[in-house]
């Protein structure tokens, strides 16, 4: 800035509130304007996109020019594209949501919004309409492609098969914002990054239990990867609802959330 | 349980600028995030605006506007889209594209915030603080990293915000801030406040002024090392060698303080490298009541 800039700017005339006089937006004003600023901010993301729209259209095109899931549905895509929607709810609501949520701790952000009429309660609330406007999309690409590669869910799974979704993003979101507000950012980075690769390879989210070694066959239906994937493939395969894995994913997101709200640290 | 603060109370006016003047790790940013509801506070009250803001609901925060020592922007973030957000968050909220004028944000405007300089960071911090039109303003450390034009800058609008009667608050350790700035100053030492008043009657402590003078100031030298200075001065100023060479005397000093001491210079032929003359400043203030030791 230069002295004549300087100069010019004194023009303008300041304008506290009067006292008592300022209000905050209304919050479901609040809640939106945050929701929309922070799935712009994932968007422009060039990683996030790789991690939530990239990868998860690579699995989903390698899971299908591959043997792996032979048998276990009328054909390959139909078995592939539930999974890779639940590979898409972990992508968002866990890594992304995960590393910046760390990020927004580290640099000061968390604290500073929670000075404005958002709050805290308002900020997370931002955050998972984020995570699932981001999902939406995400749900649009993967079914295009999926549709386009030949894919026929069954018509009775859409709705049970997107709140399930929807229960798997929030469980998600959950243990995101518990590693993104306990640990480093550049811990969160890790620890979310690792869990996305195990738990996408091994952890019965696009692989079914049965086609994992028997070690593992015996855990993934407890953990929320697994709970999802199966819930989703029962769901778009058979039009039916999978109570156990349903049953797993709602304790997942209240023992997660209990724990985040417990143990977040926002400084 | 770790006491960072135990011992402070202050009270800060609508129409001032109450500052919080301390050394690093005094306490002063505990103080402030306690006000702000930032951090549980474990004992003590504290009323902002007539709330608990331990408990503040949006209605409380609407009113308050906060400057946090290391910003809390998003390095991702664009100034211009990023004050747009925020004040979005208001329902009357101060015009985001006078407050690029006036902080002179306009030039850097298309630039994320992790390439931004320090001051242009504090500028778009101050402007974040300020969109919602608040009462009530929290700084910590303004000033920081800022360059001297910015300075002047933040430094007036401050004055006329404080004019228009809003209730600012700032943290500084930097005593020129505080004694150009502050209407009315609480030196915090230790998580205590030790001290507390207009930058004029703080200006008046001190051994010298409690004798009765008026005016105390310091008079510094330099010349040889290890000149026995006794029976020179008065014994109300204070003469010490504060390092080798290198002299104080501090006190209510008069002309024929002066042409005595020059009286003696003269008797034995000593001839000063180098010599000022300074009124009291709230840094002397300051030292006298937290000592001079590195914290």
């Amino acid at each position: 800035m230069n002295r004549s800039s300087a100069g010019a700017a004194a023009a303008v005339p300041v304008s506290p509130g009067a006292p008592g006089g300022q209000q905050p937006a209304p919050l479901f004003r609040r809640i939106l304007l945050q929701g929309k600023y922070e799935a712009l901010a994932m968007l422009r993301n060039g990683e996030q996109l790789i991690l939530a729209v990239v990868l998860p259209l690579l699995a989903l095109v390698g899971l299908t020019v591959t043997p792996f899931l032979d048998g276990l549905g009328a054909s390959r895509i139909d078995v592939a594209v539930p999974g890779i929607l639940a590979l898409c709810a972990m992508s968002t609501a866990f890594t992304g949501q995960g590393i910046a949520t760390g990020f927004d701790r580290r640099y000061g952000v968390l604290r500073f919004l929670s000075t404005t009429p958002l709050g805290r309660g308002g900020l997370i609330a931002g955050k998972v309409l984020s995570v699932l406007v981001v999902l939406c999309l995400q749900v649009a690409v993967v079914a295009a492609v999926g549709l386009a590669l030949g894919w026929q869910p069954t018509a009775a799974g859409w709705v049970p098969g997107l709140l399930l979704l929807a229960l798997g993003a929030a469980a998600f979101t959950a243990l995101g914002l518990l590693v993104a507000g306990t640990v480093r950012p550049e811990a969160t980075l890790a620890i979310t990054n690792l869990l996305w690769i195990l738990l996408g390879a091994l952890g019965g989210i696009v692989i079914p239990a049965e086609r994992l070694p028997a070690a593992a066959q015996q855990i993934v239906g407890f953990l929320p990867s697994g709970a999802l994937g199966e819930a989703l493939r029962d769901a778009f395969l058979h039009g039916a609802v999978n109570g156990a894995a349903t049953l797993i994913l709602v304790l997942w997101t209240i023992l997660a959330g209990a724990a985040a709200i417990r143990w977040f640290k926002w400084n | 349980m770790l006491r960072v603060v135990s011992g402070v109370s202050l009270v800060a006016e609508r129409g001032q600028v109450t500052a919080l003047l301390g050394a690093n790790g005094a306490g002063k940013t505990t103080t402030l995030e306690c006000a702000q509801g930032l951090q549980k506070r474990s004992g003590g009250s504290i009323s902002l605006l007539g709330q608990d803001p331990a408990a503040a609901g949006a209605e409380l925060r609407s009113r308050v506007g906060v400057m946090l020592q290391d910003g809390g922007l998003p390095p991702s973030a664009r100034p211009v889209p990023l004050l747009r957000h925020i004040a979005g968050l208001y329902a009357q909220p101060w015009p985001v594209e006078d407050l690029v004028d006036r902080l002179g944000i306009g030039s850097f405007s298309r630039t994320t915030v992790r390439r931004l300089s320090g001051g242009q960071k504090q500028r778009l911090a101050l402007a974040a603080a300020l969109v919602g039109r608040p009462e009530v303003l929290f700084l910590d450390e303004p000033s920081a990293g800022l360059d001297p034009q910015s300075r002047q800058l933040v430094f007036e609008l401050i004055g006329e915000l404080r004019d228009a009667g809003m209730g600012i608050i700032l943290t500084t350790h930097l005593m020129d801030d505080a004694q150009r700035l502050a209407d009315y100053v609480y030196i915090i030492d230790g998580g205590r406040n030790v001290a507390e008043g207009t930058v004029q009657e703080l200006l008046q402590r001190g051994p010298a002024v409690e004798a009765g003078a008026d005016h105390v100031r310091t008079l510094a030298f330099d010349a040889q090392p290890g000149l026995d200075l006794s029976g020179v001065l008065p014994a109300d100023v204070a003469v010490l060698e504060e390092r080798a060479g290198s002299y104080t005397a501090t006190g209510a000093l008069t002309p024929s303080h002066l042409a005595a001491l020059a009286e003696w210079w003269a008797a034995h032929d000593i001839m000063p490298a180098a010599m000022t003359l300074q009124a009291r400043s709230l840094e002397d203030v300051f030292l006298d009541i937290s000592g001079k030791d590195i914290r």
